[in-house]
C-alpha cells in the first residue's frame, strides 16, 4: 500500500440479514482527496461511510485506515475483532456530519461543539470555547452560540454538525447527504461551507451526496456506486459528461433530466 | 375533634420521613437497576432483570413482612423505620426502573450515534448525552409513583410503626369516632400527595427547560 493512501477497503463485504449491501467492496481514498460518491438509494453508499464512522461492523473483508485495520487489530500475524479501545483510537481520525444533523438537543451550539473537545480531547473549557468560536465565524454562526438546536433553522443546525465534527480536529470528513433533508432555500448554505472546507483545509473528505452540480465542483473523483460496488469512477468531467457504464449513463439520465 | 390533630400530625411526620427517604433510595435504586437492565454485562443485567421482577411480581405487604419478620430469624434485625423504608423504596425503585430504561431507550439511536462519531464512551454517551434527555420523560411518571409510594407507607402501620395510617387506627378504637378520624386522614394524605405533585412540577419545570425553550 503506497503512503499517500489514507482510507481503504479491501474486499469488504457487509449483509444487513440476507441483503449484501457491500459487495467485495475494492475502494481507495488518497490523503487530502475529495470524493464523492452518487449512486441510486440503497446501493450501498451511506454504509461506506458508517462503515468507516465504525458506525456499522463488516463481516468480510478488512478496512484500513492510515495504513492500519480498522475494524480488526494484529495479534501476532493474525487480524482479530477490535477491541472498543482500538475503535476509539481510530475513530480519532474521523468525523461525521449526518443527514439529519444528530445535535444533541438539550445543548446550547456552544456546549455542542466544546463537550467532546473537553471531555475526549482533555481540553480546557477555555480552549475548547475558543476553537468552538473560530468555527462559528467560519459557518457564519458567530452570533448562535446560546442558543439551542431546536431554536435553529435546518441549514443553520448542519453547519453546527459541520462545526462541532470539525472540532475533533479529525483527518478524514464523511459527509453523509448533508443537505438531503434541508429545504432548497437553505441548501446554499451549507453547500457553501463544505466547498470551502474543500478548498481551504488539506482535508480528506468523502460525500455521499445528491447534488450533481456541487459533487462536480468540489470533486477531485466521482465514484458511481450500485449494488453494493463501485460501478464505474473518475474525475467529475469525465463521469458526468462521458460516462461509460451503461448503468452510470441511466443514472445520470435520471438525476439530472427528471422529465426526459 | 381538633384535640386529636396532634396525634394525627405526629403520625403524619412519620410518614412524610417514610415518603422522603424511600422515594429518594428508590429513585437511586431507579437509576442503578434501569441503566443495570440496559448493560451489556449480563451479570449485571440478570440481577437487574431478577430485581424488578421480584419486586414487581410480589405483593408490597408480603415483602415489608418479610423483611421486618423473615430476615431476623436470618440474623438480620432492622428497626421498623429501616425495614418500613427499605421495603417502599425496593418495591419503589423496581417500578421505577422500568421508567428510566423505558425513557433512555427512547432517545433516539441517531444520538448515539452522534456520540459515537464524537468518540465519547458509551459511559460518556449515557451520562452526557442520553440521560439528559431521558431525565424530562422520567419526571411525570416518577411524580406518579411518588405520590403512589406515600400512599403506600400505610402498610408500615402493620409492621408497628406509628405512621398516620397507624395513629388513624388508634384513635378510632379509642373514641369510635371514624367519620372525623378518617375523614382528616384522608384530608392529611391529600394535602401531603399535593405538596408532592407540587414538588415535582418544579422539577419537571427546571429539568425540562431546554425543551420548553425549543419551539421554533
Amino acid at each position: 500500500m503506497s503512503d499517500d493512501t489514507l482510507v481503504h477497503f479491501d474486499k469488504v463485504t457487509k449483509r444487513f440479514g440476507d441483503f449484501e449491501v457491500l459487495k467485495n467492496l475494492d475502494f481507495k481514498v488518497k490523503r487530502g482527496e475529495k470524493v464523492t460518491i452518487i449512486g441510486p438509494s440503497g446501493s450501498g453508499k451511506s454504509t461506506v461511510l458508517r462503515v468507516l464512522m465504525t458506525l456499522e461492523p463488516i463481516n468480510e473483508g478488512v478496512v484500513y485506515l492510515d495504513g492500519d485495520p480498522l475494524w480488526h487489530e494484529k495479534r501476532g500475524h493474525e487480524l482479530v475483532p477490535a477491541s472498543e479501545a482500538h475503535l476509539r483510537q481510530m475513530r480519532k481520525k474521523l468525523g461525521m456530519v449526518f443527514q439529519q444533523f444528530n445535535l444533541f438537543p438539550h445543548m446550547t451550539v456552544m456546549r455542542n461543539l466544546t463537550e467532546a473537545p473537553v471531555r475526549v480531547l482533555g481540553l480546557s473549557r477555555k480552549e475548547a470555547q475558543e476553537r468552538a468560536r473560530e468555527l462559528l465565524d467560519m459557518v457564519g454562526l458567530s452570533d448562535q452560540a446560546d442558543k439551542f438546536p431546536p431554536q435553529l433553522s435546518g441549514g443553520q443546525q448542519q453547519r453546527v454538525g459541520i462545526a462541532r465534527a470539525l472540532a475533533m480536529r479529525p483527518q478524514v470528513m464523511l459527509f453523509d447527504e448533508p443537505t438531503s433533508a434541508l429545504d432548497p432555500e437553505l441548501v446554499g448554505d451549507v453547500l457553501k461551507v463544505i466547498h470551502r472546507l474543500a478548498e481551504e483545509h488539506d482535508l480528506t473528505m468523502l460525500l455521499v451526496t445528491h447534488e450533481m452540480d456541487f459533487a462536480r465542483r468540489i470533486s477531485d473523483r466521482v465514484c458511481f456506486f450500485d449494488q453494493g460496488a463501485i460501478r464505474e469512477e473518475g474525475p467529475p468531467d469525465q463521469i458526468f459528461t462521458e460516462p461509460k457504464n451503461q448503468r452510470t449513463q441511466e443514472f445520470l439520465h435520471a438525476v439530472l433530466h427528471p422529465e426526459a | 375533634m381538633l384535640d386529636m390533630l396532634p396525634t394525627l400530625l405526629g403520625g403524619a411526620w412519620v410518614t412524610v420521613e417514610l415518603t422522603f427517604w424511600s422515594t429518594l433510595i428508590g429513585a437511586l435504586c431507579s437509576f442503578a437497576f434501569g441503566i443495570g437492565r440496559l448493560s451489556g454485562n449480563p451479570v449485571v443485567k440478570s440481577v437487574s432483570v431478577a430485581y424488578i421482577e421480584v419486586f414487581r411480581g410480589t405483593s408490597l405487604l408480603v415483602q415489608m413482612f418479610w423483611i421486618f419478620f423473615a430476615l431476623p430469624l436470618m440474623g438480620v434485625s432492622l428497626s421498623p423505620m429501616t425495614a418500613g423504608i427499605a421495603a417502599l423504596s425496593l418495591n419503589i425503585g423496581a417500578y421505577g426502573a422500568e421508567v428510566v430504561r423505558g425513557a433512555i431507550q427512547a432517545v433516539p439511536k441517531s444520538q448515539y450515534e452522534a456520540s459515537r462519531a464524537l468518540n465519547f464512551t458509551s459511559w460518556q454517551a449515557l451520562w452526557y448525552v442520553a440521560l439528559p434527555q431521558a431525565l424530562p420523560e422520567m419526571l411525570p411518571p416518577f411524580g406518579n409513583l411518588a405520590v403512589q409510594n406515600l400512599k403506600d407507607t400505610a402498610l408500615v402501620s402493620l409492621i408497628t410503626l406509628s405512621d398516620l395510617a397507624f395513629r388513624a387506627e388508634s384513635l378510632r378504637n379509642l373514641t369510635q369516632k371514624s367519620t372525623e378520624i378518617y375523614g382528616m386522614t384522608l384530608l392529611i394524605y391529600f394535602a401531603l400527595a399535593l405538596v408532592l405533585t407540587a414538588v415535582m412540577k418544579v422539577l419537571e419545570k427546571r429539568i425540562g427547560r431546554w425543551k420548553a425553550g425549543g419551539g421554533r
